[in-house]
């Protein structure tokens, strides 16, 4: 008996790991190690959040017969991949930030291909009055009646942009961040902020493509969605391989020229008006958008 | 509720239906973790063995210390792998980030404490007649070791099958060092946390249902084991 299950304990044993291991293989076809001609980039996640990359990706590898991968990350930390040379491009949206990165010589060029605007969204009803008021003024009122605001707190795009409105309306960030609990600093991603604004029944900041494609289940509306600093530009940067050791600078300028043809341009331009009824992006084709 | 129940029936849907997306992160998930216990458990015997049957000064430090890391967070030990393997870290030239290699290794190192600990106790509460009577009989250390390892063959797999556990419910390294690529480094955890960051609780669930499942399995084993164990000493 004891040996029975002696047997039948190593049979399961056995058979647990080599389901394991086969799996290793017929998980998406791909090596453990990584082969050659993998390309990697960093994408912010408003980008991600919205589903545009993963529907890149698919059109990417089925067109160049490169493998794309795609890591989620906010500005801040897919410029330090960037950096540390564990990316070959990063898509970005943070302009001051990014031509920081390439005066150190990380990146070659910034190619801005999409932009929309940042909105400032809030619950229903706009319970702290702030409809009407340009971006500046709107964050001076919910400083002043201490209205709950959710910031991304991540030092991704939006959060830098976040930054730049609180200044030029006049406080130090340092101020902001300690004026209460009121100031949420959520640390997670556009979606994910988003949907804890809605639970908390605050505002946040967030950019046009990502609220577009969460306004359904979380129920905020735009409050403010006028005024020149809330422009919000997307660009592609490769790494200078000149300056970050084992960056793959061919392949990215591959996916660059690829994301500026006039084909994915238009496909960036009607992508998600299927379902959402206005478009997320507005495609700029490598140049910068003035307004 | 509503919701819940929606998500179950979903998730009940997407698992009987073998969903591919489903079924590769979950064998990538396995296969991951399987591997990395496998590495873990080949380094953790005969160095729990040594460490059981050698006398120094701060032996009990060091098990002591062992024990603390029982609970490491898994985030640190993702940091320090991060800090190693990337690019510009001391193994960058290996070119092992985000990729499921340096997954494995990252989470054999996260086991390794917790089964190195468990293996020594597994040891030290055997009858120390084992060991005594291999030497008398002529038995060189390592094959005490062996035969004390074999003796304890329960409390060893015991201890196997618990960092396998750990292995297989961790987020934090895997999201770091994997970086959560689909198709390639996506595994159950990672994209449990990711797809409901994106609101897409169904799936979520589904994977969290097969996670459970998972555990479920190990629990059973486990208790199986234990009887068998309680059996043996009688």
């Amino acid at each position: 008996m004891k040996n029975f299950k002696n047997i039948a304990l190593s049979i399961l044993l056995i058979t647990a790991m080599l389901a394991g291991l086969s799996g290793c293989d017929s998980g998406g076809g791909s090596n453990i190690i990584p082969a050659q001609g993998r390309l990697r980039i960093a994408t912010t996640t408003s980008l991600y959040d919205t589903g545009l990359w993963n529907a890149l990706e698919d059109r990417f590898e089925e067109e160049e017969g490169i493998r794309l991968d795609i890591l989620y990350a906010g500005t801040g930390i897919a410029l330090e991949y960037g950096r540390r040379g564990d990316v070959d491009a990063v898509a970005v949206h943070a302009k001051a930030t990014e031509e920081q990165f390439i005066a150190d010589g990380y990146g070659i060029e910034r190619i801005p291909f999409a932009y929309n605007y940042f909105v400032i969204v809030g619950p229903a009803g706009d319970p702290a009055g702030i409809a009407d008021l340009s971006p500046e003024e709107a964050f001076k009122k919910l400083y002043d009646t201490q209205t709950t605001f959710i910031s991304r707190g991540d030092a991704s795009g939006t959060h830098t942009k976040e930054k730049a409105i609180w200044k030029a309306a006049g406080y130090d960030y340092e101020e902001v961040t300690s004026a209460g609990s009121w100031y949420v600093e959520a640390g997670k991603g556009m979606g994910p902020t988003l949907q804890m604004a809605s639970e908390m029944d605050g505002y946040t900041l967030s950019d046009m493509g990502t609220f577009l494609a969460y306004k359904g289940e979380t129920g905020l509306v735009t409050v403010v969605d006028e005024g020149s600093i809330l422009l919000n530009v997307y660009s592609f940067i490769v790494i200078d391989p000149d300056n970050v050791e084992g960056a793959d600078a061919e392949k990215a300028q591959i996916l660059a020229d690829f994301l500026v043809s006039d084909e994915i341009q238009q496909f960036i331009k009607d992508y998600g008006t299927a379902d959402y009824g206005d478009s997320l992006f507005i495609p700029c084709a490598g140049n910068e958008p003035t307004s | 509720m509503g919701e819940l129940w929606q998500g179950i029936i979903r998730a009940l849907e997407l698992i009987v239906t073998f969903d591919p997306e489903v079924m590769a992160i979950t064998f990538r998930s396995l296969g991951i973790s399987t591997s990395a216990c496998l590495i873990a458990t080949l380094i953790c015997l005969p160095l729990g063995s040594l460490i059981h049957f050698t006398n120094f000064k701060g032996k009990n430090l060091l098990v002591s210390l062992i024990q603390t890391f029982y609970s490491l967070p898994t985030v640190l030990v993702g940091l320090l792998v991060f800090i190693l393997f990337s690019r510009a870290g001391p193994f960058g030239n290996l070119n092992l980030m985000f990729t499921p290699a340096l997954m494995i290794i990252g989470q054999s190192l996260l086991v390794m404490p917790l089964m190195l600990g468990l293996i020594i106790s597994a040891l030290v509460s055997l009858d120390k007649t084992v060991a005594d009577t291999a030497f008398s009989l002529g038995a060189s250390r390592f094959q005490a070791g062996l035969l004390s390892l074999k003796e304890a063959r329960y409390a060893v797999i015991t201890s196997v099958i618990m960092g396998f556990g750990r292995a297989i419910s961790e987020v934090g390294l895997a999201m770091m060092v994997g970086g959560n690529i689909r198709g390639f480094t996506r595994i159950l955890t990672t994209a449990i946390s990711l797809e409901t960051s994106k609101g897409d609780i169904e799936l979520s669930l589904a994977l969290g249902f097969i996670l459970l499942l998972i555990s479920l399995a190990i629990n059973v084993i486990l208790s199986q084991l234990q009887r068998v164990e309680k059996s043996a000493a009688r």
